[in-house]
């Protein structure tokens, strides 16, 4: 679904990503980790079409995505730390993003009422916490139905229960045959949720796997676990 | 584009520094009108603030909205929606409500005291250094990702347009007084939209005559029809290249 | 005995011709003026009736008085010089004088006086002339009440509405000209008296005076004339309650004085004129409750001049109350208003207790560089002022008033 084909990115002289290349089919849901600062941030931001890659390309549903920015109807986005203007409600950011995407496909309003967003429609944006702000960063994600979801750091910053709603969401999704992105630290949160592993070091991958597959090459049980072994023998 | 552009101007017209800047607005021009004893010498004195205040806030204001929405155009960039057109929607935004706040703030009362032709020129001229300002914040915010660099840069332009300009044109002309360059002067003040912006509010205000053989050389340039054109053709130039630079870096940027 | 009997007999018939009057008209016994002239003798009264009368130069060389009844019009068809005086003791008045010759040589003028005194001009309008009324090495000469109105374009193509030229003892009343090229000038002119005259739109000077001197010009209206009032090369001249206004340009002074001594003047306004009043080489000038208002230059005062009182006046509004082109003054300001003063009165004296500088360093940077007009009301321009104010350096320190009023000075 989508092919990032050899793309290479420098900031300055700082080459954070090293000519890297990944398929990402639909059904899966791909777990991005490394250290901080190891590209996977910008990869995805490529993808997003945030970022410009020096080279290569990047291939959504056979499109190149220089060409056309409609590829990003597709995608659901839930940034790590939602900022949204401080006077607008939640109700006008709903409304704006709807007007922006213009679509007339049947909305996914679950999250939407599982997090109650409906109560706070009149609230300004400077006037919620961290944790109803990511409500709102994932309930818009979600909201129209797209092929492929990424979430940045999705349950940091939300209570156990809403993480919960946000999981079990990410885990329905899936099988309904979409592609779902995830970076995360809390490798211990992703057990239940992931199918394939993708670790990304010094701008290069080091590995993109299925959970099986890491978990047999590991003989462990736990993906934290399993990863951690992996790291530790990179350093030996 | 008229959708994030509606939302951008709820925000900005609820903000309180906007609330703030119109309400200072409004109270210097009322009082400037009703302390001094006429019409004229209370648009003269209202020029002085409008010269110093509108662009100070306008600059200063777009360029820490700018920097805290970074986050907000980021989230926007990952919707189907062109770079240009949300880069063009938050600086018409940003543009119009504060070009709302000077006409609710000094506009109004200038039309109550003043003449409409004065009010006209006036207002049009307070309306296009806002618009300015606020092109010049878009250019100083994409030249840093550092917000505290970017406000930096943004009160140095600031200085540089309301002060250091004016001291620089002071040095050539006293490096230069030994040659005429009374013409030349006229084509200088093209470089700073405030001493633009100052020269033909005061030709309008009859003040050239006060301005001894100096104002005459101005009144035979912005006093003609094409004089005037060209002001005001070189003041939405102002408003628009810094802008424009600013779109031609942000559809290029890494957010 | 009886030769003295002839003798007054003689004397009271003389006397009685001295009343004959001549009634010149359409339906009267004489149809020209020319014909009556020729017929009239010293003391003599000749009565114009309404009309339009083209008879070439007229010229009077009898003692006669010559009055229009219904503003008769004489026209010099501009080729001729239309009324020329050559005798004592004449009066005109109540005529329409118009359209002389243009010529540059011999100056016609509507009504022109040569060597002559005891004449009197009265209640006459004259109408696109040359020169207006043209008074030369003449005494006793009074011009009251008269109209005198041009359509000059340039400088070098009209003349000037009273003319007077080596002359004593003028009066020169309530007169309005307009559109000549100086409305009154005065050369060599002594001990006569401008008064409540209005003289505006002239293309040079509104009143032009030239070595003249013990002359006095009260009470007068000056306005928007080309370049204002000019007085030079003269002495001892007073000048007293008059206004200039709106005399705007980049060379128009209310008020020129240049190589001018022993001046004394007093409840004069300075109304919106580009420089109000220009010091040049004069001495000994004492201006007293003058106000000066809206002006571009209240008071420019050249180095060159000296000894000047400056005391009591008002200055308000004006972009600079003062200028000067050196750092050296030997002149003197005492006790007037500044509408910029920002000092404080705290004895309550109504004077106020730090000194005044009125010369901003602005106004000696525009004198040097005039060009710098540009940064007017610029930031930088009131940043510039303001420390000058609080740490003079560059500015004359002898450029003071030390006591200025706290109170406008009621005129």
């Amino acid at each position: 679904m989508i092919e990032v084909k050899n793309i290479s990115k420098f900031f300055g002289k700082l080459k954070v990503l090293k000519d890297v290349s990944i398929n990402l089919e639909k059904g899966e849901c791909i777990a991005m980790i490394g250290p901080n600062g190891c590209g996977k941030t910008t990869l995805i931001k490529s993808i997003l079409g945030m970022v410009l890659p020096s080279s290569g390309e990047i291939i959504f549903d056979n499109k190149s995505i220089t060409k056309d920015i409609e590829y990003r109807k597709n995608i659901g986005y839930m940034p790590q730390i939602g900022r949204y203007p401080e006077n607008m409600t939640i109700g006008q950011i709903i409304n704006m993003i709807k007007g922006i995407r213009n679509s007339d496909e049947e909305l996914d309003e679950e999250l939407y009422h599982q997090f109650h967003i409906e109560q706070l429609l009149d609230k300004q944006m400077r006037t919620l916490s961290g944790g109803t702000t990511q409500k709102v960063s994932a309930t818009l994600a979600f909201l129209f139905n797209p092929k492929v979801l990424v979430l940045d750091e999705p349950t940091a910053g939300l209570d156990p229960l809403a993480s919960e709603i946000l999981k079990e969401k990410i885990i329905k999704e899936r099988n309904n045959g979409k592609l779902i992105l995830i970076t995360s630290h809390l490798l211990s949160e992703l057990d239940d949720l992931i199918s394939q592993v993708v670790l990304i070091q010094d701008g290069q991958i080091v590995f993109h796997k299925s959970v099986l597959q890491l978990k047999k090459d590991t003989g462990e049980d736990k993906i934290s676990k399993s990863i951690i072994q992996v790291l530790k023998e990179k350093v030996a | 584009m008229s959708r994030i552009l509606k939302y951008v101007i709820l925000d900005i017209v609820k903000n309180k520094i906007v609330i703030v800047y119109t309400i200072i607005l409004a109270l210097f021009s009322w009082s400037a009108f009703s302390l001094e004893d006429n019409v004229a010498k209370g648009l003269l004195t209202l020029l002085n603030i409008i010269l110093l205040t509108v662009p100070l806030v306008s600059i200063l204001f777009s360029t820490i909205y700018i920097y805290n929405s970074s986050e907000f155009i980021e989230l926007l960039v990952s919707h189907p929606i062109k770079r240009n057109r949300i880069w063009t929607s938050i600086y018409a935004g940003l543009c119009l409500s504060m070009i709302f706040a000077f006409i609710v703030g000094a506009g109004i009362p200038i039309v109550l005291f003043a003449d409409l032709g004065k009010a006209i020129m006036m207002i049009s001229v307070g309306t296009l250094i806002t618009a300015i300002f606020v092109s010049i914040a878009f250019l100083s915010s994409i030249l840093s990702r550092d917000k505290a660099k970017g406000i930096g840069v943004s009160i140095l332009l600031w200085l540089y347009f309301a002060l250091l300009f004016d001291g620089l044109v002071l040095f050539l002309l006293f490096q230069f007084g030994d040659y005429p360059i009374e013409k030349m002067m006229v084509g200088i003040t093209a470089f700073s939209p405030i001493d633009l912006s100052r020269i033909l509010i005061l030709l309008q205000l009859d003040a050239s005559a006060m301005m001894g053989y100096t104002g005459a050389i101005f009144q035979d340039f912005f006093g003609t029809k094409l004089g005037l054109f060209l002001s005001y053709f070189l003041l939405f130039l102002w408003a628009f290249l810094p802008f424009a630079f600013s779109l031609k870096r942000f559809r290029k940027k890494d957010l | 005995m009886v030769k003295k009997a002839f003798i007054l007999i003689f004397c009271f018939l003389t006397f009685l011709s001295f009343g004959s009057t001549f009634h010149v008209g359409r339906n009267q016994k004489y149809k020209t003026i020319k014909s009556a002239l020729h017929l009239v003798e010293d003391g003599d009264k000749v009565i114009v009736h309404g009309g339009i009368y083209k008879e070439g130069n007229i010229i009077i060389t009898k003692s006669i008085t010559l009055e229009g009844r219904n503003r008769p019009v004489i026209d010099g068809a501009r080729k001729f010089e239309v009324l020329s005086i050559k005798a004592n003791d004449v009066t005109i008045q109540g005529f329409k004088i118009q359209h002389s010759s243009y010529a540059t040589l011999d100056d016609p003028g509507g009504i022109k006086v040569y060597e002559s005194y005891n004449v009197k001009i009265l209640n006459n309008h004259l109408y696109d002339n040359f020169f207006g009324i043209y008074i030369q090495n003449c005494r006793r000469v009074l011009i009251k009440g008269n109209r005198i109105i041009a359509f000059g374009k340039e400088e070098q193509e009209i003349g000037n509405g009273i003319h007077c030229w080596k002359s004593d003892s003028l009066q020169i009343i309530a007169n309005d000209i307009s559109g000549n090229r100086d409305g009154i000038y005065f050369e060599f002119v002594t001990h006569s008296v401008v008064w409540r005259n209005i003289s505006h739109d002239n293309i040079r000077y509104g009143l032009h005076f030239m070595f003249s001197h013990d002359d006095s010009y009260f009470t007068n209206i000056f306005k928007s004339n080309g370049a204002g009032v000019a007085v030079m090369f003269t002495k001892r001249v007073t000048m007293m309650n008059n206004t200039f206004e709106k005399n705007w340009g980049d060379a128009a002074y209310g008020l020129l004085l240049k190589e001018l001594t022993d001046c004394y003047m007093s409840g004069n306004k300075y109304i919106e004129n580009t420089s109000a009043v220009f010091m040049d080489g004069s001495s000994r000038i004492i201006m007293r409750r003058n106000e000066f208002k809206a002006n571009g230059w209240g008071l420019k005062i050249q180095a060159n001049c000296t000894d000047n009182k400056i005391e009591g006046n008002n200055f308000i509004g004006n972009t600079f109350d003062i200028s000067t082109n050196g750092n050296l003054t030997l002149n003197s300001f005492d006790a007037n208003y500044w509408d910029k003063y920002e000092g404080y009165d705290l004895n309550k004296d109504q004077i106020g207790d730090t000194p005044y500088h009125p010369l901003s360093l602005y106004s000696v940077i525009v004198e040097v560089n005039p060009p710098a007009m540009l940064l007017y009301r610029s930031f930088m321009v009131t940043l510039l002022d303001k420390s000058e104010k609080l740490i003079p350096s560059l500015t004359p320190e002898n450029f003071v008033d030390n006591r200025p009023l706290i109170h406008l000075i009621d005129l």
